[in-house]
């Protein structure tokens, strides 16, 4: 059973699309971030998903059923872009009220609560939460009743660098028994040794799915190479002049190093060749990281969109 | 049904916690004694004048008060919680938008009665303990009947605020229009059907007239409390026009009930209709 399955989706609003056309789905122990800059249809898939709106087009399958049950979003945890609660209450009444709402055992509340660092704050009114504290309620609130399906939109926004790496460690115990996961976020370098697979989303279509190795075969984005030279830095560029077969090399010096952009299917011949020269004292690869890859399938465009980002 | 005593009971302690409930219920309780024992000084003496004086001064002024006291507690119902951001969390929960309105109905229904019931519930006791000679069954029925329709009318207004709160989507436009609300049941509603019977000249059908008091439940609220003591001579300005309705106190309680069927199930309809 696919914890969600969007098939060629559309959803247009007051006429204008808002998504089109997408096929996406999450299987159980799975963590697939979803990125795309603001605008793009990340909220509008997840209220899909939520069942909160009807799509124009397409069929939206969660946990088996159909979104908006009230079966099927029982097993649904959710954290809202800037989660917001009720000021006058205490952490614990509104994980409580939620917890009641949602069919949870009420035992849950206090554990959560010393899960997500607020046992000692649990009895304050939430009116004197700061924005991280509110952040990890709304973070307890989702994780109620054991969800099969944890959708986070910006969940590290305001937690600390340790409550952050504290989030994505339960985020993995979390996967590893099983529970679907999407994660929204613009921080890509802090998500992108926890995902399992990416979607790329622009302007309401779907730019590319998939792990990141998949993602970057699919990019051809050239790895670029560090090399330390064993003894001139000419008789490095020589060994590698010779060895490249190809155009589209890019030698530039900085500190005595040499900076080899390669493409990946040249990538394993140039390596040997320099190997077998003896001219190499060391060697760092560097593979294309989630934000090239990001800003490859955004397109030039993508400054544009980034400016209104944040 | 739990998912809406789930919401009943967090608005039922909210009016606790913020002293709604206390507030009203104090308000309630000052006004009625006020009224049992000045409520004659008009006529040059101090001291419980009658029942049905007593209980038509007490309807009197809660044609004012009921009406704005409900529609305060009620108006932020649904767009409060938009403004502060809970309203999409909630509807992410197995919980459907009727059973949320259905539960805010429900508190803010239950803090009014209980409000009533205590404010004016404390006045009768009081009224049945401390004047001598009153007749304490004739009491006991007039308090029970102002009580209950009391509760009734609340309801109504209760659930016209919620037509506003599905519908609009800021806060201040919603207190606006709960008061524009107000402003025309209370206040403008009698002085339209006075005109319009003035300037026809008894030529408007004599028969529809009296209907269109229907049409405003603080007239049906007002009819119900002073019409039941056959003190038709009692009544004054359009009012008067109730004497010659012809349905009696029974068609009255269910003009009152609709007037809070109606509009909740309004509001229902608009709240499922809302984009959230």
């Amino acid at each position: 059973m696919s914890c969600f399955r969007l098939e060629n989706v559309s959803y247009r609003y007051d006429k204008s699309p808002v998504l089109q056309g997408i096929d996406l789905r999450l299987e159980p122990g799975e963590i697939l971030g979803l990125f795309g800059h603001n605008g793009a249809g990340k909220t509008t898939s997840i209220k899909l998903i939520l069942g909160l709106m009807q799509p124009t087009q397409g069929t939206v399958s969660v946990l088996g059923g159909h979104a908006g049950d009230p079966q099927v979003t029982q097993h649904i945890g959710y954290l809202p872009e800037n989660v917001m609660f009720y000021p006058q209450l205490t952490g614990r009444e509104i994980l409580s009220h939620f917890a009641r709402l949602k069919g949870a055992s009420l035992r849950q509340v206090p554990e959560l609560l010393k899960q997500v660092g607020l046992d000692d704050a649990m009895d304050a009114r939430t009116k004197t939460y700061s924005k991280g504290m509110r952040q990890r309620l709304g973070l307890a609130q989702a994780l109620l009743g054991k969800p099969k399906l944890l959708m986070l939109d910006e969940p590290t926004v305001g937690l600390d660098p340790v409550a952050t790496a504290d989030l994505y460690r339960l985020l993995r115990e979390l996967r590893d028994e099983g529970t679907g996961i999407v994660l929204c976020s613009h921080v890509l370098p802090g998500v992108e040794p926890y995902i399992d697979r990416a979607a790329i989303l622009t302007e309401g279509s779907l730019q590319a799915v998939g792990d990141l190795t998949a993602l970057r075969r699919q990019a051809n984005m050239p790895v670029t190479l560090s090399l330390d030279p064993a003894n001139s830095i000419s008789a490095l560029e020589r060994v590698i002049d010779k060895a490249s077969t190809s155009s589209g090399l890019m030698i530039k010096t900085d500190n005595g190093r040499l900076r080899v952009d390669v493409q990946p299917r040249e990538k394993m011949a140039l390596l040997k060749a320099v190997m077998a020269s003896g001219e190499v004292a060391d060697i760092s690869i560097h593979q294309p990281s989630l934000e090239d890859i990001y800003v490859h399938f955004i397109g030039s465009g993508g400054l544009a969109h980034r400016g209104g980002n944040q | 049904m739990n998912s809406i005593w789930t919401i009943a009971r967090k608005e039922l302690s909210d009016s606790l916690r913020n002293r709604w409930l206390m507030a009203i219920s104090l308000v309630f309780a000052t006004l009625a004694l006020g009224i049992a024992w000045f409520g004659a000084a008009a006529s040059g003496q101090v001291g419980y004048a009658s029942t049905p004086a007593t209980i038509a001064s007490l309807a009197s002024l809660g044609i004012f008060l009921i009406p704005l006291i409900a529609l305060l507690l009620a108006y932020d119902a649904i767009v409060g919680e938009e403004e502060g951001g809970t309203l999409l969390l909630l509807m992410t929960y197995p919980l459907s938008r009727s059973q949320l309105l259905l539960g805010k109905f429900l508190g803010h229904g239950l803090t009014l009665a209980l409000a009533t019931l205590i404010g004016f519930g404390v006045a009768g006791v009081a009224i049945a303990l401390l004047v001598e000679d009153v007749a304490i069954a004739s009491l006991a029925v007039a308090m029970f009947r102002f009580i209950a329709s009391t509760v009734l009318l609340g309801w109504g207004f209760i659930a016209l605020a919620y037509v506003i709160s599905v519908r609009v989507s800021e806060k201040p436009i919603a207190a606006g229009l709960a008061l524009a609300i107000w402003f025309f049941f209370v206040l403008i509603f009698d002085l339209m059907l006075l005109g319009t019977l003035v300037a026809s000249e008894g030529k408007f059908s004599a028969e529809l007239l009296p209907w269109l008091l229907m049409l405003n439940p603080t007239d049906i609220y007002r009819l119900l409390n002073i019409v039941a003591f056959d003190g038709a001579a009692q009544l004054s300005g359009v009012l008067s026009l109730g004497a010659d309705l012809p349905i009696g106190a029974f068609g009255l309680w269910l003009g009152l009930v609709l007037w809070f069927v109606i509009p909740l199930a309004c509001a229902l309809l608009l709240f499922r209709n809302r984009r959230i």
